[in-house]
């Protein structure tokens, strides 16, 4: 790190506050690894996701009212009357779906380099923390327009609480506030959603980067850069995030800004998957609708739910689906990272999970008919069967690996 | 800090005692914050027993009311009705209603008190939705004979014209029957019995 003190006006913020050293350790002096593919722009595109929707809940909140009689119409009100409205709270709508993608694709990459390895177990439960957290503010961001998917699907949702024994009706009573979900409901939802889980993620994603560049960068070899450095101790593989992944980030900014807008302004809605067709009439807690089914990034956890014909059981396994990403880091007991160098096994487990996690997110937004249970139990097994092999396949020494080279691989 | 002389036992003795009783204050804090989020009184004063006359309530028909902001149905059985609720009980997954569900006074084959008249919570016991009403046309998916019941269209539960669950479906628990009683003749109270309030 350099000593040398600028003068002007850095100087003076630098004498009174670390500027420079804090841009030098996160951005300008952060070596990453040199040799990150197409699958490490996500980390970025997640943040910049995140910004949008602040940026864009911010304004929505400037026009939206959370009560009862009144939610529905006033996002009608930002569609039709307020300028720019619309594009406001599409950008909004299309971004909580695309931070869905963007993460779903960030959480693949760790599962495909290993990323979740000692010693970046903490960073990986920084980013379950962050996922679940995401969740909890999509689902109550869902129920704000007040429409009949809002509020019958958070029916369903906190009616999950409900089916925990002994505790669970008392417990559901307490989310909603209310004998039903109501107004009551509505305003605390609104509060979680603007205010507090925000700040939750915000404070996991700075404790994320923090814990990502204490530790350092994985790479698609999963080899430790660290090990190998020059004699100005810097490491041989590596390269400073700015200016060389800054501009290589604004690229995936380039696309993702396409690739954003042409749902944005051509298919806002995208086909019933980011705003379901149902939520364009206001609820109506007397009629529901003739199928209830979650948004498109809910659908694999809500299909494993119905794949149990008890509704704890399914609640049960539901929850352990998510759980048990937080125990990965010590279920995997491999010595190699990469994907590349593992065994021939564990590409196909990867494989049979992802192909297993897209059936899922399928089945669970179609209706539950014999085929769609028997489907979603086999999408079950793929799911959880992907941690249990990991684990006798690693933990047993049956797994082959290739030699990890040396230096990473351009 | 300087250690010299310091008295450690105190020092921990004090330390303890401020954590335990810093700890105290923070607990009870929690409570109205944790209460805050009960039903407030308008919720609860919102939740008040619901009057119906049923006089009028003719044979197959169903009316539905809010209660809680819960659809509860009456429905008035015809004998056919309750004749086949005895017949397919070998398909029900809890026929003699031994789950609580219901109050005591309705558990019984037709769970209700008087038996042509039916009082339940219209929500499915599997995640809330609203069951559908279905006398006649068998509900999708239905395997076998079909003599009227509910059809809960978000999972595919299926209930008897008594709200007993079939076998083999997501729900697993009878619908709910509310409290209730009748005033008279042709007046049910819904959401308060004999004992009180719900």
């Amino acid at each position: 790190m350099s000593e040398t003190r600028s003068g002007g006006l850095v100087g003076w913020i630098d004498d009174r506050f670390p500027l420079t050293k804090m841009w030098n350790e996160h951005v300008g002096e952060y070596y990453a690894p040199k040799n990150f593919n197409f699958w490490y722009y996500f980390g970025s595109l997640a943040l910049l996701t995140l910004v949008i929707q602040v940026v864009t809940g911010i304004f929505l909140t400037m026009n939206y009212i959370p009560s009862g009689d009144r939610a529905f119409e006033s996002v009608e009100y930002i569609m039709r009357d307020v300028n720019w409205g619309w594009l406001i709270r599409y950008i909004h709508t299309t971004g909580a779906s695309a931070f869905f993608v963007v993460v779903y694709l960030h959480m693949f990459r760790a599962l495909m380099y290993g990323s979740y390895q000692k010693p970046r177990e903490l960073l990986w439960i920084f980013g379950c923390l962050i996922f679940v957290a995401l969740m909890a503010e999509a689902f109550m961001g869902y129920m704000l327009p007040w429409g009949q998917m809002s509020y019958w699907g958070g029916q369903v949702i906190i009616s999950l609480f409900g089916a925990i024994p002994v505790i669970g009706p008392d417990l559901a009573l307490w989310i909603r506030g209310d004998y039903v979900i109501s107004e009551v409901t509505l305003n605390r939802f609104f509060a979680l959603h603007v205010v507090a889980v925000p700040l939750v993620i915000i404070f996991l994603v700075v404790a994320h980067i923090l814990a990502l560049h204490e530790v350092g960068s994985n790479n698609p070899d999963g080899i430790d850069i660290k090990k190998n450095k020059d004699a100005n101790g810097l490491p041989k593989d590596g390269i400073r995030f700015h200016p060389y992944y800054t501009v290589k980030d604004l690229i995936g900014v380039g696309v993702y800004f396409i690739l954003f807008s042409v749902v944005v302004f051509y298919i806002p809605d995208f086909w019933g998957l980011f705003i379901e067709h149902p939520n364009f009439e206001e609820a109506n807690p007397q009629v529901t609708p003739d199928h209830i089914a979650p948004v498109w990034y809910f659908a694999a956890y809500y299909a494993i739910l119905r794949a149990v014909p008890d509704t704890f059981g399914g609640v049960l396994m539901m929850g352990l689906a998510v759980m048990i990403l937080f125990v990965l880091p010590w279920l995997d007991r491999g010595k190699v990272r990469s994907v590349r160098y593992r065994g021939l096994s564990f590409k196909i487990a990867l494989g049979l999970f992802a192909a297993g996690f897209i059936l899922l997110t399928y089945l669970g937004t179609q209706p539950a008919t014999d085929w769609n249970v028997i489907l979603s139990r086999l999408g079950s097994v793929l799911y959880f069967g992907y941690f249990i092999f990991l684990f006798v396949y690693t933990a047993f020494g049956l797994e082959r690996t290739k030699p990890v080279p040396e230096r990473v691989t351009s | 800090m300087n250690q010299e002389g310091a008295d450690n036992s105190r020092r921990r003795f004090l330390t303890a005692a401020t954590t335990v009783v810093g700890g105290v204050g923070a607990a009870f804090l929690a409570v109205p914050f944790i209460s805050y989020w009960r039903p407030s009184a308008r919720a609860q004063a919102a939740g008040a027993p619901v009057e119906v006359d049923v006089s009028r309530l003719e044979e197959g028909q169903l009316i539905n009311v809010k209660w809680r902001g819960n659809p509860v149905w009456l429905f008035r059985r015809t004998e056919e009705n309750l004749e086949d609720l005895e017949r397919i009980e070998d398909r029900l997954r809890d026929p003699d209603s031994s789950d609580p569900q219901q109050p005591d006074y309705a558990r019984n084959r037709h769970r209700s008190i008087k038996p042509e008249v039916m009082v339940m919570v219209g929500i499915c016991t599997h995640l809330g939705c609203s069951p559908l009403f279905r006398p006649d046309t068998t509900p999708q998916g239905f395997g076998g004979e079909w003599v009227g019941g509910f059809f809960c269209p978000c999972h595919g539960s299926y209930f008897d014209l008594a709200g007993r669950v079939y076998q083999g479906v997501p729900a697993n628990l009878n619908l709910e029957v509310p409290p209730y009683y009748f005033i008279d003749d042709d007046t049910v109270l819904v959401g308060e019995d004999e004992e009180g309030a719900a």
